[in-house]
């Protein structure tokens, strides 16, 4: 029976209608002047957006003074982090490079393979070009503000790893890629480790970019297993832990972040026991956005749990599977796989999230891009506009980046369509 | 078919009661309790509450250590500092400080879900528009106040537009209308001339009729089917008793326009520095959130709808009216109620720029040497009663919206 299944023909994906393409003028007439109303709209809409770009594009090459962005670039992107010890960034960043590399390889192999079973529709061509566009647009900024012919070598080195360990990637043997997803994770670890380990720096000594990055990034790897817990848990067929979970969560979302890092701050010392060394500030807000996001990857996990039918379950009973292992095998694989992208969703909002550790100090992107102005060269000129532009650039490239990943993957996973 | 699948000593009798061998009383009860999820239950509750009681007991002693008070006196104590643009003095209680604290929460939270629904519900619409320029313009905006973060948005409106407009001297200046410079945006407002008790009976009694009014509209379309027009009819009631009631009464209230002079201006409604920025910047960011949920619940609304909306004639904007909104509007209602709470809960960031809103009330109480835990905890408290309230409200309004026999 299964075999008969298994030799059965993939049913042919639905045509989309023909793409309509129209001549520049009838387009121009259709899209742009097809009424009175529209005409009046193209034209208070053209002059209010060439304005915007007039005055946008006079302030960034014209009026700006760049030169306090050029001068703490270094600054901006990893704070008071010993300049002496920077090669471990750099040699984290082709581990890094490497790993995810890598893991797009492998991720492009199994999605060839699965057009050439007829199981996904082929990318349109062109296609990689633009989904870097956001990223090489920020390295490129931040590479010209450096203004250095080695970090550019560097960064072209990194890219050039990237590259090849991609080339490895798409001939992961198929018994291999279950593992693909650990072998980035090491891959990331490994990198924490080199900056960290052996003599390495401390993340106290972290700051800028680096320290949003490392916010983010720890915050939703930690929620992530306490998200699922906390999931599992207030779906619980036992009061009690229901009771508990659904408490966290809903007390959970409704205070604030900014609460809850005071909290983190102000009140973590007095839940220790006195002789219990005090943390210091990252890991008191690192505890504080782990609480916070866990409470809503919970939420998010639950709806992934719902849309899992209950005919499964049945089934796995059937069988005669544990409660454990239907939970472990049968319903959070399919759970998760369907809440990828709102996890993704909920990372960029953590990544943006993490600026408001500037309400306590925290020398993170934004509290950098505001103390660098009070430097003596730079002190009462005004020149917060600068780096408020230039720290706003960093966000949106990360988040617009992330967030047309996050569509992408919904679109081939082919959610909602269901 | 009874001697079942891992029957181990049926004793003596020979009908098996048991699958397992009889292991006495207590390990009976034991097993009675786990195998129905008591021993479970039971355990999770004593880790829970250890480590609760763990966590109190650490905050007891430190605080005992350290000499803070427990409890909530310190809410009488003065507050030792004044609040702007407030008549909030520094010899009242700290408590008082609060409640001012929660009143601005509100104030900036309440405009700004009005302003970010208006601004939102327009650029989700023109996302959609037919016309190129004005659907691209839309997407322009919303991808860049959604990837931005919103403390960087509030940031840039204080220090970069706000503060930065013309100092008193040098006012933007539209007369008798609105006075912009950097001591804050003043625009006319009302000001009590006279008694106003009675004009205050008289919008009780214009709202109630209107409310009548509407009632019956409603009634006399449910059962003649002619055009009920029943917001004009309201509205027009409601208009016309307050105009007669407010000469009748001696017209108490007067429009006040700002004045400039030459360090302030007097007169009108000041919107200070910090409360536009903040305003502003929670508007925007969060309309951005708005618009992509109107977006997303008018491609919900099922082709076929417009389709059929054009093949019985109605116009565009009869047919977005009447047939598309009202289908949108069923599924936009709670992810748009999640962002009423997000935007009141990133008010908190009314600190960054100096706004006295709850938060900042609190951080500096604890600066006034209030006690931090207890400071804390009641904020959270306010926060969640504030959240919770709102979502009361949407769940109320949802319920009513939902389709019978839908869900």
């Amino acid at each position: 029976m299964a075999t008969q299944i298994d030799a059965l023909e993939p049913l042919p994906l639905p045509e989309g209608p023909p793409e309509r393409r129209l001549p520049p003028r009838q387009w121009v007439r259709e899209n742009l002047f097809g009424s009175v109303l529209d005409s009046v709209l193209t034209v208070l809409f053209g002059l209010f957006l060439a304005w915007a770009a007039y005055r946008l594009g006079k302030f960034v090459f014209v009026d700006a003074d760049w030169e306090i962005v050029e001068r703490n670039i270094t600054t901006l992107m990893v704070g008071s982090f010993p300049r002496d010890q920077l090669w471990r960034l750099w040699a984290a960043l082709f581990v890094l490079a490497a790993s995810l590399g890598f893991g797009a390889g492998a991720i492009g192999a199994q999605r060839r393979r699965e057009v050439a079973e007829g199981r996904a529709q082929p990318a349109p061509k062109g296609v990689a070009a633009r989904r870097l566009a956001p990223i090489v647009l920020l390295v490129g900024v931040l590479l010209w503000f450096s203004g250095s012919l080695r970090n550019l070598l560097i960064v072209l080195a990194v890219a050039a790893v990237g590259a090849v360990f991609n080339l490895v990637g798409r001939r992961t043997p198929r018994r291999l890629e279950r593992s693909v997803p650990l072998l980035v994770l090491a891959g990331v670890l490994l990198a924490f480790l080199i900056v960290v380990a052996f003599g390495g720096v401390k993340w106290s000594d972290w700051g800028g970019f680096l320290l949003t990055i490392f916010l983010a990034v720890g915050g939703i790897l930690m929620s992530f297993p306490v998200g699922v817990l906390l999931a599992l848990g207030r779906r619980s067929s036992l009061r009690a832990v229901r009771i508990v979970c659904t408490g966290y969560i809903e007390f959970i979302r409704g205070v604030p972040l900014v609460a809850l890092i005071f909290m983190g701050v102000f009140m973590i010392g007095f839940f220790l026991p006195q002789d219990v060394e005090r943390p210091d500030n990252i890991v008191r807000v690192l505890i504080a956005f782990v609480m916070f996001t866990s409470a809503y990857v919970a939420e998010i996990v639950r709806g992934g749990l719902q849309s899992v039918p209950a005919g499964q379950v049945e089934a796995a009973q059937a069988l005669g599977l544990s409660p454990y292992r239907t939970t472990r095998q049968i319903v959070l694989p399919q759970a998760l796989r369907s809440v990828i992208p709102a996890l993704v969703g909920q990372f960029i909002s953590l990544y943006k999230d993490t600026s408001l550790v500037f309400v306590v100090g925290l020398a993170e992107l934004l509290t950098v891009a505001e103390n660098v102005t009070k430097q003596p060269d730079f002190l009462g000129q005004g020149l917060i506009v600068e780096t408020l532009v230039f720290a706003s650039f960093v966000y949106w490239t990360g988040s617009y980046w992330m967030s047309r990943e996050s569509q992408r993957l919904e679109q081939r996973l082919g959610l909602g369509e269901r | 078919m009874t001697a079942g699948v891992g029957v181990a000593d049926a004793g003596d009798s020979d009908v098996p009661r048991r699958l397992y061998p009889d292991p006495g009383l207590p390990d009976r009860v034991f097993r009675t309790v786990l195998r129905s999820g008591g021993g479970f239950v039971l355990a999770v509750m004593l880790l829970v509450g250890g480590f609760l009681l763990y966590l109190v007991d650490n905050v007891v002693g430190n605080l005992e250590r350290l000499g803070i008070p427990t409890g909530f006196d310190y809410l009488d104590q003065p507050a030792g500092f004044a609040i702007p643009d407030s008549d909030f003095s520094s010899a009242q209680s700290l408590g008082d400080a609060l409640i001012v604290g929660v009143q601005n929460t509100l104030k900036v939270s309440l405009i700004g879900i009005v302003l970010a629904t208006i601004v939102g519900v327009l650029v989700g619409v023109a996302r959609l528009s037919s016309n190129w320029l004005v659907r691209k313009s839309a997407a322009l905006y919303v991808e860049t106040f959604r990837n931005i973060p919103v403390l960087v948005i509030i940031l840039f409106w204080y220090l970069g537009v706000v503060l930065r407009l013309p100092p008193i001297g040098e006012a933007v200046e539209i007369p008798d209308l609105l006075v912009i410079s950097n001591r804050g945006i003043v625009l006319p407002w009302f000001d009590k001339v006279g008694e106003g008790f009675a004009f205050g009976l008289v919008i009780l009694v214009a709202l109630a009729a209107a409310v009548l009014v509407w009632i019956w509209r409603t009634r006399r379309f449910d059962r003649s089917g002619a055009p009920h027009r029943r917001g004009l009819w309201a509205g027009g009631v409601l208009l016309a008793i307050l105009t007669v009631g407010f000469f009748a009464t001696g017209s108490p209230w007067a429009l006040e326009f700002p004045e400039r002079g030459e360090r302030s201006t007097t007169g009108g409604f000041r919107l200070s520095p910090e409360y536009a920025a903040l305003l502003i910047g929670l508007a925007l960011y969060t309309a951005s959130h708005i618009a992509e949920i109107v977006r997303g619940s008018i491609l919900a609304v099922p082709g076929g709808q417009s389709e059929a909306a054009n093949a019985v004639g109605l116009s565009g904007w009869q047919r977005l009216r009447h047939v598309v909104l009202p289908q949108a509007f069923r599924v936009s209602v709670p992810p748009i109620a999640n962002q009423y709470l997000n935007l009141m809960k990133n008010s908190s960031l009314g600190i960054a720029i100096s706004y006295y809103e709850l938060t900042k009330i609190t951080r500096v109480s604890i600066a006034q040497q209030a006690p931090a835990v207890q400071a804390i905890l009641l904020m959270m408290g306010i926060y969640l009663l504030i959240s919770l309230s709102i979502a009361l409200v949407t769940n109320v309004v949802n319920r009513r919206l939902t389709l019978k026999g839908r869900r």
